[in-house]
């Protein structure tokens, strides 16, 4: 077992030595990272949204039946659902599932190209193959996750506040209050170097299964599974060792 | 022309190539055939570098390919095209964007030119109206066609094929072998062709390389095929009542 996992350790390693390999022509790149974005990006918009919408909603609402004592004050709920979401829900929670949604797409279309051999004839042409699947996929969820994880925390906060007016809960002026209230920029930062590297992850990993299947229709499933589980679990294992290298 | 000398390609202990060694003619059509797992893929993805080989050498006009380094493999690889036995083609561009595509990636061509590029190997494969399709929406001799014609758009010294009568009815296959000689001819081309249909071997073999059990076997021509004595090379050759009853 330890074996295999430093066998998949060092070919990856080298695979990400051809991605990030000069491109043949950059404004080739260029384009197929715009139109990556609008796949892995832009097409996640709604699914990010309609979820950090109602777990914020839920947080609030979660929050306000946890406070049943006086003497914390009503603001907390806001404060809480708004530290919840910044440094947990939304980089992480909503990274996984973009690791779902994402990197099923990405190991998928990658392998079913190598299975065609549609991989070998880029190859053939005299393009690396490695460079051109993965790096505009790469580059374009770094560029677009920290968007959408921006956004998921802005729907999140709202989700609160609606959940908070709505069921009654807690004003509007002291969930915003709330939302104020000891506020460190540093906290962003910290999401938003979490977000990247789990972008990072999503992509590499599912990529790297894309790239190595071998096959037919089933191992192309074979592989989008183990892009999506491989780059969970080290989306956890970095979230504990990104937070303790950053808040601790 | 393409060399191959002392070719040796082992996958964990099976020994697929053993010391093959075979020169591939300029303005000829070079067939490898054999049976079905003697090799001739294998053979074909060292040519092109596809797999790593053993141990030997593979050389174009000259150029010690088999010692390059990715980068410089680049360089010669925009020198072939290949037609792959499913064609290969991007599943997710149209026919047209097929052919551009290794165009737009190495040429400075501006879009027109490199439609008109489009065009006119299309039209060398006899294909027309096809450019917006998809590669789903064509017939698999068509496609066969397209991989052609993305084969030659950068004017290729080298061509290889693997098994590109695969799948195909005896006369669409036919078509495609007459064409690929054509091509050869015309822009005197390398061609590398990997086989097992008979009739390519009688209608277009030039030059022949059987493999057999890792092994080149026997060499020669589509007239010296015929009359070989040797007996694995005839078992191959007249496999079928029809060859037999030829004979």
């Amino acid at each position: 077992m330890i074996r295999g996992f430093l066998f998949h350790i060092g070919r990856y390693t080298l695979l990400m030595k051809q991605v990030f390999k000069r491109p043949e022509k950059q404004s080739i790149y260029i384009k197929k990272i715009l139109v990556e974005i609008d796949n892995l990006g832009l097409d996640s918009v709604g699914i990010v949204a309609f979820i950090s919408t109602f777990m914020g909603a839920v947080l609030c609402i979660q929050m306000a039946f946890n406070i049943d004592t006086p003497l914390i004050p009503l603001y907390t709920i806001g404060f809480v659902t708004r530290q919840s979401v910044v440094l947990e829900f939304s980089p992480t929670i909503i990274s996984l599932i973009l690791a779902g949604k994402v990197g099923s797409r990405v190991a998928s279309e990658i392998g079913t190209m190598r299975v065609t051999e549609q991989i070998d004839a880029i190859e053939i042409i005299g393009i690396n193959p490695a460079t051109y699947l993965i790096f505009p996929k790469v580059v374009a969820c770094v560029l677009i996750n920290p968007i959408l994880i921006i956004m998921s925390m802005i729907m999140a906060v709202l989700g609160g506040w609606l959940a908070g007016i709505f069921t009654g809960l807690v004003s509007s002026s002291v969930y915003i209050y709330g939302i104020k209230s000891f506020f460190e920029s540093y906290d962003i930062f910290y999401a938003l170097v979490k977000t990247v590297v789990n972008a990072f992850l999503i992509v590499s990993i599912a990529g790297y299964h894309g790239f190595y299947t071998r096959g037919g229709a089933l191992e192309v499933g074979a592989s989008s599974t183990k892009g999506v589980v491989h780059s969970s679990i080290a989306i956890i294992v970095f979230n504990l060792i990104l937070t303790q290298l950053l808040l601790a | 022309m393409i060399e191959a000398l002392n070719i040796s390609k082992s996958f964990g202990d099976h020994k697929v190539l053993n010391d093959v060694s075979f020169r591939f003619e300029t303005g000829k059509c070079n067939l490898i055939i054999g049976q079905s797992g003697s090799g001739k893929t294998v053979l074909m993805k060292c040519l092109v570098g596809l797999f790593e080989i053993d141990s030997g050498n593979v050389m174009y006009d000259d150029r010690m390919f088999s010692r390059m380094s990715f980068d410089e493999m680049k360089v010669i690889r925009q020198e072939i095209g290949m037609l792959f036995q499913g064609g290969a083609l991007f599943d997710s561009m149209t026919v047209e964007e097929n052919i551009i595509f290794p165009l737009s990636m190495f040429t400075n061509q501006t879009t027109e030119e490199k439609r008109d590029r489009a065009n006119f190997c299309l039209s060398r494969v006899n294909l027309v109206n096809v450019n917006k399709l998809f590669p789903s929406e064509i017939s698999g001799g068509m496609k066969k066609r397209v991989a052609i014609a993305r084969a030659i758009a950068m004017n290729p010294k080298y061509l290889f094929c693997d098994e590109p009568n695969s799948g195909l009815d005896p006369l669409t296959a036919i078509v495609i072998d007459n064409l690929i000689n054509e091509i050869t001819q015309e822009y005197n081309i390398t061609t590398v062709i990997n086989t097992h249909d008979m009739n390519s071997v009688i209608e277009i073999g030039d030059n022949i390389a059987y493999i057999h059990k890792g092994r080149l076997w026997w060499s020669g021509d589509k007239d010296s095929i015929l009359r070989s004595d040797n007996p694995e090379l005839n078992e191959f050759v007249f496999a079928t009542e029809l060859t037999r009853k030829l004979k």
